[in-house]
């Protein structure tokens, strides 16, 4: 049972399979995820990992599940913080619903362990992320403090 | 953007209720409440909650997620981010450009 979790929504107007494409591919997160890039088969068990822009890992794990267009299931551990990293593997899933016109998407970071500072220094980026990436896809522009990496990070 | 303004009505409908913005501070408090939880403390019937709590998710500020035979209610805070960016982030650069041509012509003053 998780005991930290933070939950996130958002109804993108697009289709599954582009907003699938934009959570893993490059062209696409380095528009709205601070110009990182993931490094994945994207396949069950594959590893993998968050790269920021001057090469180094934010970020790695593993594939748990994956159902494209549907859903994904990712094992996070934050390699950039010691204290962070040594809470070990934090739960990250995407669910992606077709709603009408919209994709419902519903992102879930969870980890078994009670006040987690993982899960808690994320809260606040994911919002952000989620309003660039949907701000991409429905207007064609991110959200212009997504597109670089942070200063000083 | 029919869709996109009817989404916004419905956020702003659901913080103009002072009940409902305190269930929300509840949830910031600690996230992943029950509504037996939710309820404690609180000066309102399990049925006002219910109701505060059901305009709340239509309008994606709180999302539930069932564990086990628990439904865990969650903030959801992308909708007030939207919201934000929408308008304050626009505002922020404006506000950012005002003050640096402000600050040009002062320090162009004191050269000249």
């Amino acid at each position: 049972m998780a005991e930290s979790r933070f939950v996130y929504v958002t109804f993108i107007r697009t289709t599954p399979e582009k907003l699938w494409r934009a959570l893993m591919e490059p062209e696409f997160t380095r528009r709205y995820w601070h110009d990182t890039v993931q490094e994945c088969e994207w396949k069950p068990g594959a590893a993998w990992r968050i790269v920021k822009p001057d090469g180094s890992t934010a970020d790695s794990g593993e594939v748990v599940e994956i159902e494209p267009y549907k859903r994904l299931v990712l094992k996070w551990q934050n390699h950039m913080f010691p204290e962070m990293t040594a809470e070990g593997f934090s739960r990250l899933t995407y669910e992606l619903e077709e709603k009408g016109d919209s994709v419902k998407l519903t992102v879930t970071h969870e980890m078994d362990r009670k006040d987690s500072k993982l899960i808690s220094a994320v809260s606040g980026g994911w919002p952000q992320i989620l309003s660039s990436l949907k701000s991409l896809l429905e207007t064609g522009e991110s959200l212009e403090s997504t597109r670089t990496w942070p200063k000083g990070m | 953007m029919a869709a996109m303004s009817a989404d916004v009505d419905l956020v702003f409908k659901a913080l103009a209720a002072p009940e409902r913005r305190l269930l929300l501070d509840r949830l910031r408090a600690r996230n992943g409440q029950t509504l037996g939880e939710l309820c404690a403390h609180l000066e309102m019937t399990r049925q006002a909650v219910t109701k505060h709590l059901r305009v709340l998710e239509k309008a994606s500020l709180v999302v539930c997620i069932w564990q086990g035979r628990e439904k865990l209610h969650y903030l959801n805070p992308v909708p007030i981010h939207e919201i934000g960016e929408k308008w304050i982030g626009k505002y922020e650069r404006g506000r950012l450009r005002a003050l640096s041509e402000l600050k040009k012509k002062l320090e162009e003053n004191e050269n000249g």
